[in-house]
């Protein structure tokens, strides 16, 4: 891998808690990664997992997806739908054999600064350990198969896609 | 992209003083996008010190006009901050305002950045961003709504009623629902307040029978807010009004009936737990309504079907048992939260020994014992009712300050310890220790009090409270409470004996503080406090147009303040108001219906139910007066055929490539 790789990172927030969360960061003097260059939306429920993929393959290492605490959403339940996406979404990375873990959801409050820059550094991290993205290769290394997937550390029942996802 | 007209775009690129430019290279950022941007239509860039001043407007106005831009980006703060300035000089000179775009250069890089190579780099490739996504924004206008002239205001303590009355006196209607059976707050169970030493029911009594008596306010006490929905100008609440047991339009407030019920309850509300109160009560003699409530868990006929004692004496029939939760819809325009505090729980603070030790108070039972009208008449004496103490220790700083607890700082805990020394030193003669980590006495008039108490005699000792005790190791501690403190002064260990120990318990969050937070679509901070708009300039709005929090609700913080924030929020719902419309921001979605399937995915998905389907043309169609702009239904539509303004799929794709657009064509930084 290469030693001086500086991942590209894009990063979506929602007006209401995580953008105020990087707001909060900087109000704070906060120090973190420089790798992330952020994209304000309304909601995380705005995300077209279509801008992930745009994003990956206009150059992007990886994408980190950030909402409202589930719960706290402005728009009362939008990020549960950015939840739906996201997981799904990491099925199709695997499936085009990109690593899941090149996307990352974070729920950070307008409260949550430190939270913001934490994992962003650490996404930074992780990415950087994952080295530069290249469709071509990560295809062959994965095989096309879709990986274990119990590292998640989120819960969805399946049934819950289906109101989305047109069979 | 490349068979559109050329959009001519100008870039402004701040100093802000040297909160960017200390570490982002603004002249070569602004330099840059000259050079590297012209592709995307960049006809001028220019860097100022303070793009904000009137002067750095000036220049962006005078650009537009003369060199006729149709886009502006600046790059400087948080569009949170200032994307409402540079719009309106945008709007100023005859530019739609919804083609400004901010590149937040402070907030996201210099700030939270230090290599200034690094930072200005990544400076370049958040204004590529916004330059790339400027072009694909399209003119918008404004949404204008009307305002609903009524206010609500929930929480009828003295913030709140500050504020319902700011708003009543200028002629507009208040709905001031509260809680508890009878509106006054914290300030009803004092005794003095600090550093005057006013008489709290004295200054406070005027204020609730004015909001009792007012006109423009309805009271709506032994009740509170089940449901809001709606937006800033037209909220729509429902309340629930608890059954009271008694018909207030018959009641008199003569009183028969508390005097009658046989049940006697310990008032661990009003009384902080030291008092009685009858099962059928007003909590304190001046509570506004005078009418009283019914406690249903301790009434002897709801337990056991007979009694009806009250029922019996009373003169004109208005008890009424068979009385049931009313539910009450209103619409208000503006929403003031004034919801208080809760006491810190001293119990938690097991060392100190409250709940164990007999004789130990807290802050609140205190100011119940001085009180005049309190269960002892104002005797201040120990917990058999009769002893009065001869030495008296005060702790500030209970679960506040303290890693285990509160981190923060409580505010009002140092003058309410110097406020009891006072008031035991004047009526019972005893020696008072205080007992504090720092003496924060600021704001008019407080350090003067503080030498004040000083000069009483009350000693004091610098260094935090290990323990109390009863254990004694020394006959002069025999049947005393020791306290045992590090005298960080003096540099040593000190065992205290005295008779009775007060903490100063400190403010915390209400118990159901978020819950409250979710129902009115505001946050907490992370200690549980209502969070503002702005911590300095805009204390008393919050994210969410149209909702303002007064008071403790929004931190800590003592009488003057509170009532400050009352009238303040008032100011602020009052020009909302006497503007009689609201301009929304028109991020709306809309369905072109030539492009839906009427698959209908998108109608499950609109928690607001802006979306409706029309069966006979089988497309979805969006109620633009529903729809809230979250976008969730543009990103779902499988046809492409929902558009959300403001935050299109042009606009992000193409902030997507102008950000990676430094990737493709590096640029030495």
């Amino acid at each position: 891998m290469t030693d001086n790789f500086e991942p590209t990172i894009i990063g979506f927030t929602c007006n209401w808690c995580s953008y105020r969360a990087a707001d909060l960061a900087g109000t704070a003097r906060m120090k973190y990664a420089p790798n992330v260059r952020l994209i304000r939306m309304m909601c995380s429920g705005r995300l077209d997992p279509t801008f992930v993929l745009h994003a990956l393959s206009s150059g992007a290492d990886g994408v980190m997806i950030t909402g409202c605490h589930p719960g706290e959403c402005h728009y009362i339940e939008q990020n549960y739908k950015a939840l739906r996406r996201f997981l799904l979404l990491r099925h199709v990375l695997t499936g085009l054999g990109i690593e899941p873990e090149r996307v990352k959801l974070v729920w950070a409050s307008a409260a949550e600064g430190a939270r913001f820059a934490s994992e962003t550094t650490a996404f930074v991290e992780e990415i950087r350990r994952l080295g530069p993205l290249s469709w071509g290769k990560a295809a062959i290394k994965e095989g096309g198969r879709i990986k274990d997937d119990k590292d998640s550390s989120f819960v969805i029942h399946l049934s819950s896609f289906e109101k989305e996802v047109p069979s | 992209m490349t068979e559109k007209k050329l959009e001519r775009v100008g870039v402004y690129v701040c100093h802000c003083g040297s909160n960017i430019a200390g570490t982002v290279d603004v002249v070569d950022v602004a330099k840059w996008a000259q050079e590297k941007l012209g592709h995307l239509g960049v006809v001028i860039t220019r860097e100022y010190k303070f793009m904000c001043s009137s002067l750095g407007q000036e220049l962006i106005e005078k650009d537009i006009k003369e060199l006729g831009l149709t886009r502006v980006v600046v790059a400087a703060c948080s569009p949170h901050l200032h994307e409402k300035t540079f719009r309106t000089a945008a709007k100023k000179v005859g530019l739609n305002p919804y083609l400004v775009e901010l590149a937040s250069i402070r907030e996201q890089v210099s700030w939270v950045h230090t290599d200034k190579t690094v930072a200005t780099a990544k400076a370049k490739a958040v204004v590529a961003g916004a330059v790339s996504r400027v072009i694909e924004n399209v003119a918008l206008d404004e949404i204008k709504v009307p305002i609903n002239p009524n206010t609500l205001v929930v929480g009828g303590g003295i913030a709140g009623i500050q504020s319902a009355l700011e708003i009543a006196n200028a002629g507009f209607h208040v709905y001031l629902v509260e809680r508890e059976p009878s509106i006054g707050g914290h300030m009803a169970q004092f005794d003095k307040t600090f550093p005057t030493l006013d008489c709290s029911a004295c200054i406070l009594t005027p204020r609730i029978v004015e909001a009792g008596t007012h006109p423009n306010i309805t009271l709506l006490t032994w009740s509170d807010v089940v449901n809001v929905s709606g937006y800033v100008g037209n909220f729509h609440v429902t309340i629930r009004k608890k059954a009271r047991f008694v018909n207030e339009e018959l009641c008199t407030g003569c009183g028969i009936c508390q005097e009658k019920c046989p049940k006697k309850v310990i008032d661990e509300v009003y009384e902080a737990g030291l008092g009685y109160r009858k099962a059928v009560y007003t909590p304190f003699a001046q509570a506004v309504p005078n009418f009283p409530v019914m406690d249903k868990e301790n009434c002897t006929y709801f337990i056991k079907g007979t009694c009806k004692a009250c029922e019996k004496f009373c003169p004109t029939g208005a008890i009424d048992f068979k009385q049931e939760d009313q539910l009450i819809n209103i619409d208000v325009g503006n929403i003031v939260l004034a919801t208080g505090y809760d006491l810190f729980d001293a119990r938690r603070v097991s060392n100190y020994g409250y709940g164990r030790l007999p004789n130990v108070f807290t802050s609140l039972e205190f100011e119940r014992l001085s009180n005049a009208a309190g269960p002892t008449s104002g005797n201040i004496v120990l917990r058999d009712g009769k002893t009065t103490p001869k030495s008296v220790g005060i702790i500030h700083c209970v679960g506040s300050r303290d890693k285990n607890f509160n981190n923060y700082c409580s505010v009002i805990c140092c003058m309410q310890g110097l406020k009891f020394a006072h008031l035991v030193h004047e009526r019972t003669g005893a020696t008072v220790y205080n007992f504090y980590i720092d003496m924060r006495t600021a704001y008019k008039a407080y350090d003067e009090f503080y030498q004040r108490v000083l000069e009483e005699g009350t000693l004091f000792v610098r260094g935090k409270v290990a323990e109390v005790t009863d254990a004694a190791r020394y006959d002069r501690e025999k049947g005393k409470l020791v306290i045992q403190v590090e005298d960080t002064l003096a540099g040593k260990q000190r065992r205290i004996p005295v008779d009775m120990v007060i903490l100063s318990s400190g403010l915390q969050p209400r118990h159901d503080a978020k819950e409250i937070g979710k129902l009115f679509g505001i946050s907490c901070s992370t200690d549980g406090w209502f969070t503002e708009k702005h911590p300095k300039l805009d204390p008393v709005a919050t994210m969410t147009e149209g909702i303002y929090i007064v008071g403790c609700a929004q931190g800590p913080k003592d009488i003057p303040s509170s009532v400050a924030q009352g009238a303040a929020a008032s100011a602020r719902v009052l020009d909302k108001i006497l503007q009689k419309e609201v301009a929304l921001e028109p991020i709306k979605a809309t369905v072109d219906q030539d492009k839906c399937s009427g698959c209908r995915i998108c109608n499950g998905l609109c928690p607001f139910n802006a979306i409706a389907f029309i069966a006979d043309d089988n497309v979805s169609e969006i109620n633009p007066a529903l729809c809230q702009g979250c976008g969730t239904c543009v990103a779902a539509c499988p046809a492409g055929a929902i558009s959300g303004t403001g935050f299109s799929d042009e606009q992000i794709i193409a902030q997507i490539d102008g950000l990676l657009l430094r990737n493709l064509e590096p640029v030495g930084a």
